[in-house]
Order: C-alpha cells, then sequence, then structure tokens
C-alpha cells in the first residue's frame, strides 16, 4: 500500500462531457443486435460522443480549467500536468503540453501523457501525489480523459464513449475539498483487452474481460481495505470503474457493499464508459456532493491489467468550492441526440473519408 | 500634374476560357484595346492580377506579359491589391502618366481562376482576410459579407427579397452586355432561392468564378485628340482604407474605405454624388452592392435597399448602377475587374454602349474595394 | 498555416491574450505594437474575459479547403464583456435557434485537422454558454 510521507488534498476538481448523445437502440438497430441485452442486462441507455471538433486534449482542457477553478490557485504554481488516457490525439506529442499551456501552467512544469487503458486517469493521480508529497511540486494535474474507440457492431460500441475528469493535487491544507490517504496498485500482465500500435480499435477477450475485472478491482480493494483495517460499512460512497451498469454492482456485493453506496458514482447508464475518465468521473460526481467527513474508496480498472485504489476522505473545503465550476449534473443534462451516420461521420469511421 | 485620358478599350467575354491561359486572355484584351486606341507605341506596361501565384502557380507576371506584347524593353509592373488589383493599376499607371513619367500607358488586369478546384478556390479568395483571425476560423470572404448581411436586415429590418431584386437588376442588366459571363435575365424566384453558402449569403448574391481580362490605353489629355474623337478623362482618383480585421472596425454596417476613398477622388473631380450620371460598383456580394449604393453617397445608410426596390439604380433611374450587370452578372475575374469596370464606364461615357447605354453620361465612377472593405479604389470619369 | 506560425499565436489561441494601452485604454486582439488611436510603443498584456455576446453570425455551408468535415458551421463577430471584439467559431450550437445578442462563452475545440497525418490547430470558439434547459441543437 501507498501511503504518502506528508499529506495530500484535492484542491479542485472538474469534469467535462461532450453534449452529444447516441442511445442504445440506435446502434442496436443498425447492427441488427439484441437491444435489451445492452440496455436491461449492462444498463447502458445512451452514451455520450464527442463532437467532431472535439478530442481527448479539448475535453481535458475543459476538465483542466473547471478544476483550476475550483482550486483558485494561481496556474503558474502548478509543477505537474498528467494526462491519462487511450486515445491521445498523437502518439508522439503530449496530451499534457496543449493542456499545460492552455491553463497557463508553462513553461515551468512537468507534462507527461500516460496509458494503461481506463485506469491511467488513477495513475496520473497517484504520480501527482508523490510529486507533491515529496515536495517536488506544490500542485499536479491529474486528468482522466478518452473518445474512447470501438469497432463499428462490436459489443464495446454500445459503452465506448467520451468524458473527462481532473483533480488539482496539492498538500493537505485547510483549503482541501479531499484527502486522499492511501492508495493500492494492482498489477499482473492480463492479455484481456488491447489495442496494438497502429490499430484505430481495440480487441478484447469477451468475457475474460470481465473475469480479469473482478479479479483486479476486488484484489486491489480487499488489500486496500485490510491494510487500512477498513471494512466496507466505514464507506459512505465506493465508485468502481465503470465499463457497464452491471460490473460496479456485482463488484460491489462481492465485496461487501450496497447498491445505496454504489449509486451516486455510477454514472455509466447515462453516458457510458469515458475509459480513462471513467471512475474520475464518479468521484467528481461524488464531490459535489459529498459531505466533510464522509468516506470514499475509489476503484479504478484498467485492462492489461491493474487496478488502483484509492482511500479518501471528504475535507471541510468540498462546499465553498462546488459551485465554481459546473457539475457533473450540469453536463449530462444538457444534451442532443445524434443518429448513427452522424456518430459515424464524426468518429471518422468512414472509409474514404479524408479531411484535408 | 496632367490631365490624363482612355483612349482605348478592350475587354474579353468574362467566361470559363478553358482554351486561354493567363497570356493568351492577357494578350486579346490588350490587343483589343491597343486596336480600339489607333494602335498608339506603348511606353509602359501595368498588370493587375490579385492571384496568379495561387490560382495558378505563376508569380512574376510582368515580364510574362510584357513579352507577349513585344513590351519587353519597356517598364513593366505588376500590382496587387486584393480584390481591387485591376483599379490598382490603372491608379498607378495614371500617376504615371499625370507626372510626366510617360506617355501611352496600356494598363490591362487579367485572372485565370477555372485551372483550380472550387473549394480550393474559395479559400485562395479568402487569403485577402486575415490568415490567423479571420481566415483560421473557416471564415470565407463570403462569410464576413454574411455577417454583416445578417446585422444589416436585423438592424434596418430588411428582407432577403430585397437583396435578390438587386441580382436580379444585375441579371438584366448583364442581359444586354455581350461581355457578360451570365448575359441572361432571372426571376426574383430564382435570385431568392438558391443554394445556401454562408447564411443568409445564398449562391445568386455571390459573384462567380470565372476567367477574364480587359484593357485601356491611357495617354497625356492633350494628345487624346490625335487618336479619339469620344475623349473620356480621368478627373478624380484615390484609395482608402479601413482597419484590416473586421471585428475591429468601429463601424459594422459602413465601408469606410469607400467612403473616404470616394470623398476624396470626387473632391479631387470637384463632383458631388448628385453629379454621378453612372456608376460601376463592387457587388461581390449583394450586400457589398447595397452598401457601395449608400457609401458612394446614392443613399442613406440603411437604405440602399429602398434604392433598389424604387428603380433609382436601374438604367434609366437616378444613379444607374451596374450597367454592365456588375460583379455578379458580368463577372468578377478577380484582378482584371477593376479595368471591366473601367472600360464599361469610359464605353458608357463614348455613348458606345450599345443596347445597354444609359442616356446622356456625362460623368461615371468605378468603386473597386479588396476584402470587405480592407481597403477601396473611386477613380472619376468625365466625357469630355 | 504552417507550424512555427501556430505555434507564435499559441498566447491568443489558447489563452485570449490581448494587447492594452495603458495611456488611451485600447484593447486590441489580436496584440499589436502601435496604439494607433493614442500612438504610443508601450502596450502592456491583458488576458480577454471568456464570456460576451453574439452581434452577428453565419452559417457556412461551402467550407475552404479544410474544413469541409465540419460544415455546416457557424462563425460569429462576438463583443467580450469588456467591449473587446472578435471573430470565432460557435460551436455546440443550432443555427435555425441561434438569436443575436446571446450570451456565448470561449472553449478550446480543434480549429483545423491537417489530414491524418497534419499538426491538430486547436483554438478558441465560443459555445452558447453552458445551459442544461433549451440548449439549441448541432446540425450533424
Amino acid at each position: 500500500m501507498m501511503i504518502p510521507k506528508s499529506r495530500v488534498g484535492i484542491e479542485g476538481w472538474g469534469c467535462y462531457i461532450p453534449r452529444y448523445r447516441i442511445k442504445t437502440d440506435d446502434i442496436a438497430s443498425v447492427w441488427d443486435a439484441p437491444v435489451d441485452r445492452f440496455k436491461e442486462d449492462l444498463m447502458i441507455q445512451e452514451k455520450a460522443i464527442a463532437g467532431p471538433d472535439e478530442d481527448t486534449i479539448t475535453l481535458s482542457t475543459e476538465a483542466a480549467i473547471n478544476a483550476v477553478k475550483r482550486a483558485g490557485i494561481d496556474p503558474s504554481e502548478i509543477g505537474a500536468v498528467l494526462c491519462g488516457s487511450e486515445s491521445h490525439p498523437y502518439a508522439v506529442k503530449p496530451t499534457g503540453c496543449t493542456v499545460a499551456e492552455v491553463i497557463g501552467a508553462t513553461p515551468y512544469t512537468l507534462a507527461a501523457d500516460l496509458e494503461f487503458a481506463c485506469k491511467a486517469g488513477t495513475e496520473a493521480v497517484q504520480m501527482c501525489m508523490g510529486l507533491v508529497a515529496s515536495g517536488m511540486i506544490k500542485y499536479g494535474l491529474a486528468i482522466g480523459a478518452d473518445v474512447a474507440q470501438s469497432a463499428p457492431g462490436d459489443d464495446l460500441e454500445y459503452a465506448a464513449a467520451s468524458g473527462a475528469a481532473a483533480l488539482l493535487i496539492g498538500p493537505l491544507s485547510s483549503s482541501s475539498a479531499a484527502s486522499i490517504e492511501a492508495t493500492v496498485s494492482y498489477v499482473t500482465d492480463t492479455p484481456d483487452f488491447w489495442r496494438r500500435a497502429e490499430q484505430p480499435y481495440p480487441k478484447h477477450g469477451g468475457p475474460f474481460t470481465g473475469l480479469s475485472y473482478f479479479h483486479h478491482v476486488t484484489s486491489a480493494a480487499e488489500h486496500l481495505m485490510s491494510e487500512l483495517g477498513l471494512k466496507p460499512s466505514d464507506f459512505d460512497y465506493v465508485i468502481f470503474h465503470q465499463p457497464n451498469g452491471k460490473f460496479p454492482l456485482r463488484a460491489a456485493s462481492q465485496l461487501g457493499f450496497t447498491k445505496e453506496q454504489v449509486s451516486k458514482g455510477l454514472l455509466v447508464p447515462y453516458i457510458g464508459n469515458t475509459y480513462s475518465g471513467s471512475s474520475l468521473l464518479g468521484l467528481t460526481a461524488v464531490l459535489d456532493e459529498a459531505a466533510p467527513g464522509q468516506q470514499i474508496l475509489l476503484v479504478s480498472y484498467g485492462s492489461g491489467a491493474g487496478s488502483d485504489a484509492m482511500y479518501i476522505i471528504v475535507q471541510d473545503g468540498v462546499e465553498e468550492k462546488r459551485d465554481a465550476a459546473p457539475k457533473v449534473w450540469d453536463y449530462i443534462k444538457r444534451k442532443q441526440y445524434i443518429d448513427y451516420a452522424c456518430y459515424a461521420k464524426w468518429r471518422r469511421m468512414i472509409i474514404g473519408l479524408e479531411t484535408k | 500634374m496632367r490631365k490624363v485620358a482612355v483612349i482605348g478599350v478592350g475587354m474579353i467575354k468574362v467566361d470559363h476560357h478553358w482554351k486561354e491561359s493567363i497570356r493568351s486572355l492577357f494578350t486579346k484584351a490588350a490587343i483589343n484595346a491597343l486596336e480600339d486606341a489607333g494602335n498608339p507605341d506603348i511606353d509602359a506596361l501595368y498588370v493587375g492580377n490579385m492571384s496568379a501565384g495561387q490560382f495558378n502557380k505563376q508569380e512574376n507576371l510582368a515580364p510574362m506579359l510584357a513579352d507577349a506584347l513585344g513590351l519587353e524593353s519597356k517598364p513593366s509592373l505588376r500590382v496587387e491589391e486584393g480584390c481591387s488589383s485591376g483599379s490598382a493599376a490603372l491608379y498607378m499607371a495614371l500617376k504615371d502618366v499625370a507626372s510626366g513619367m510617360h506617355d501611352f500607358v496600356l494598363v490591362g488586369g487579367v485572372e485565370k481562376m477555372m485551372d483550380t478546384a472550387t473549394n480550393d478556390a474559395t479559400f485562395i479568395i479568402s487569403t485577402v482576410t486575415d490568415q490567423e483571425y479571420e481566415a483560421f476560423t473557416g471564415l470565407s470572404l463570403a462569410g464576413i459579407n454574411a455577417m454583416v448581411m445578417r446585422l444589416y436586415m436585423n438592424k434596418f429590418g430588411v428582407k432577403r427579397e430585397s437583396f435578390a431584386k438587386f441580382v436580379v437588376q444585375m441579371h438584366e442588366n448583364a442581359s444586354k452586355n455581350p461581355y457578360a459571363q451570365f448575359p441572361f435575365k432571372i426571376s426574383l424566384d430564382k435570385a431568392l432561392n438558391s443554394a445556401p453558402v454562408a447564411e443568409p449569403i445564398h449562391l445568386m448574391d455571390c459573384a462567380p468564378i470565372g476567367d477574364g481580362a480587359a484593357a485601356l490605353v491611357i495617354c497625356p489629355a492633350e494628345k487624346a485628340k490625335d487618336f479619339t474623337s469620344d475623349q473620356v478623362d480621368i478627373i478624380g482618383a484615390w484609395k482608402a482604407s479601413d482597419t484590416f480585421l473586421f471585428h475591429m472596425r468601429k463601424d459594422f454596417l459602413s465601408m469606410k474605405a469607400t467612403i473616404e476613398a470616394s470623398r476624396n477622388a470626387y473632391e479631387m473631380a470637384n463632383i458631388t454624388p448628385e453629379d454621378v450620371d453612372v456608376a460601376e460598383v463592387h457587388d461581390s456580394f449583394s450586400i457589398a452592392g447595397i452598401l457601395a449604393i449608400e457609401d458612394l453617397g446614392f443613399a442613406r445608410k440603411g437604405e440602399g435597399w429602398i434604392a433598389v426596390e424604387e428603380g433609382l439604380i436601374s438604367p434609366d433611374g437616378e444613379t444607374p448602377v451596374n450597367p454592365s450587370g456588375g460583379l455578379k452578372a458580368r463577372g468578377h475575374p478577380i484582378g482584371a475587374t477593376g479595368i471591366y469596370q473601367a472600360a464599361e464606364i469610359v464605353l458608357q461615357l463614348r455613348g458606345d454602349a450599345g443596347k445597354r447605354q444609359v442616356p446622356d453620361a456625362r460623368i461615371g465612377i468605378t468603386h473597386n474595394t479588396s476584402g470587405f472593405g480592407t481597403s477601396a479604389i473611386v477613380h472619376v470619369f468625365k466625357a469630355e | 498555416m504552417s507550424p512555427s506560425n501556430l505555434w507564435r499565436e499559441i498566447p491568443q489561441r489558447y489563452r485570449l491574450e490581448a494587447a492594452f494601452c495603458p495611456k488611451c485604454l485600447t484593447t486590441y486582439f489580436p496584440p499589436r505594437e502601435l496604439c494607433t488611436e493614442c500612438g504610443s510603443r508601450e502596450l502592456e498584456k491583458k488576458k480577454l474575459p471568456t464570456r460576451g455576446k453574439l452581434v452577428t453570425y453565419t452559417v457556412i455551408h461551402t467550407p475552404p479547403k479544410g474544413f469541409e468535415l465540419y460544415a455546416p458551421y457557424i462563425v460569429g463577430l462576438i463583443k467580450l464583456e469588456d467591449g473587446t471584439h472578435l471573430t470565432a467559431q460557435i460551436t455546440d450550437a443550432d443555427p435555425d435557434k441561434l438569436d443575436l445578442d446571446v450570451d456565448v462563452e470561449a472553449v478550446i475545440r480543434k480549429v483545423k485537422e491537417n489530414g491524418r497525418d497534419g499538426p491538430i490547430y486547436y483554438g478558441y470558439k465560443f459555445r452558447p454558454i453552458l445551459n442544461a434547459n433549451g440548449a439549441p441543437e448541432r446540425k450533424c
């Protein structure tokens, strides 16, 4: 278990969800797929889609700007901008550079892109924790963002969505919104879901992915709780990575959490699986509402595979920061439905489409 | 400064001239002008062209065209001022003759746009706008005009139909012009219902792309009598500009460049707007045509469209505008337009405009702008 | 537009940095070296406000090269809270339901992609302010 030598807090949190949605019904009708399986079994009604002028970089900038607004700090004091995603627009040229430039953290800052499937965002948080706790930097910005890819007609297509969340990490202070007390990373080499370098879409092992999810998630959570001497009933909220609506509920049940503990952070039925943004967006939804003193267990999952578990305690600073930026539900409520043709055009899935 | 006269005009019909090159277009127009002038020996050549570098990958036009005309040993210069390159070339030539530096100057304009795909042409035309702050946003020149049109419609309560009436008038005029690209009338319905380009501008509100060339021969007024009995003098000329970026304008609904250029040119010519018998104005878009009517002093601000509705700008109206059909129907081969305008005015003032003749035209003006009023050039002509 | 050209404009494109003449209180966006109102050469940096009102707009249906994927798109003239004007695309909005004078706010978006292998140009665009209810729709 990793415990920072000096305590670390979340100074600001921010999110961004694009306004476009496509319904599970519409995708299923194009592929003649059993729509009930996705809507009822997997509990996904619709997913959020980035507009044609949006990508992981633009999503990250808005989430970052919101986090910095809530933190109320001078952006030139941000010493690290770490962006976790599996859809960085460039293979070589970091998302972090553009985000750092937009928010005004340049030039004296560390900027790096991370990839670990859907847990790249929580890794960014862990690394910021280390940089802050060691005194190497004052503030670190950790972002999880994706404009997730899925092969047309594949099961993943019903869930792969777009979204971003950002946490501004700093030394724990009286203004902190929350503290991150401890974290565990549980990692193995597991080929459950992958995307080769030149390929546009990921491939996966079907049900094997589920096996990997439950193993890593429960292992990381159980280890963290046991090291800390905590049990499920000690927590007010538990947030899991959300590839669909069913997995987090089953993980909760396997670990001994209730549906009520999971519900606030469960956003996938409304916006789909935002990949690297997923668990962090669940966290921002909780911070938008939680009261000081409440305890949160955050458990992310990234294929490949690994899970990051975090023990977070809400602090007094949370209440006055809430309204400084739009909340998750402000973005979720703002929506426009598009059809599959529009989705295909915007996601550049049409062969021969050349953007000049 | 000597008085300057126009003794020869030559035009090529504006069209998609697939068989013609820049050289052949310019040469043919020049030959027409020289013959019309009585073939004087030429002392200098000015060429107006906006963007052969982009449309045709050809720079260095002056020596190329001097060569084509056998004028290599004479000074030749190419002038670029965006969409007003033609008038700019005339302005420079005028100064040479007025100053006494040269006597007989051939000034022509040419643009060969059709070797480029349409959306490349839209992009090339947008290079007259600010690259970093206007073109960068995907804003075409049509887009700037469209933003102004919407604001104008909103402020003065004008409907698209009124702009369409201007377009109908342009086509009506062009139907009598053998040099026009579109020598046919169109109905109000056709003018109103065409594909949107940059709303509220639709296709019929826009000048077309095409190929063309036109030329003039100018000389000192006292020598003109040896060549023509229908002498037309250039009695005023001015160029003025405005903020380069549209968003920095103090007034979004006027072209200050037009107002300044015309007032100064009128002063030089010792005339008022009321004295103008015929005008060739820069109607790259119908809104630009309406604003020109106002900014040149032929109608009050916000009432240019009324002048159209009431027929004040038709060939038998108070101030006939664009008897040639204007940029909309005569065509707009960009760098040549200013010279087409001048050629038309000279023919009108000579009484040689055939079926499109404006009765008793003695004083005429040309008005040629670049970008959305980033600059404007006005020349005043008088029949002697 | 070349990479170096784009890079030079980043303070304006990403952070709306303008120039301000403290003598005559004129703001210039984009910034310039000389105050053309009063002639001063001592201009300062100023960050523009990110909110404003839509003064007028157009809907581009015949895009110049490079913007085809986004058509139809809206370009508008915006007056920011401090009175400075600028031109920008209006994103996340339906042109048929856009009114003049609507409140807009700045966001960072992709402006142009330059194919599958060129550099991506990011910059400011404006959207009707974030509003859950009755927000105007965008055309595909």
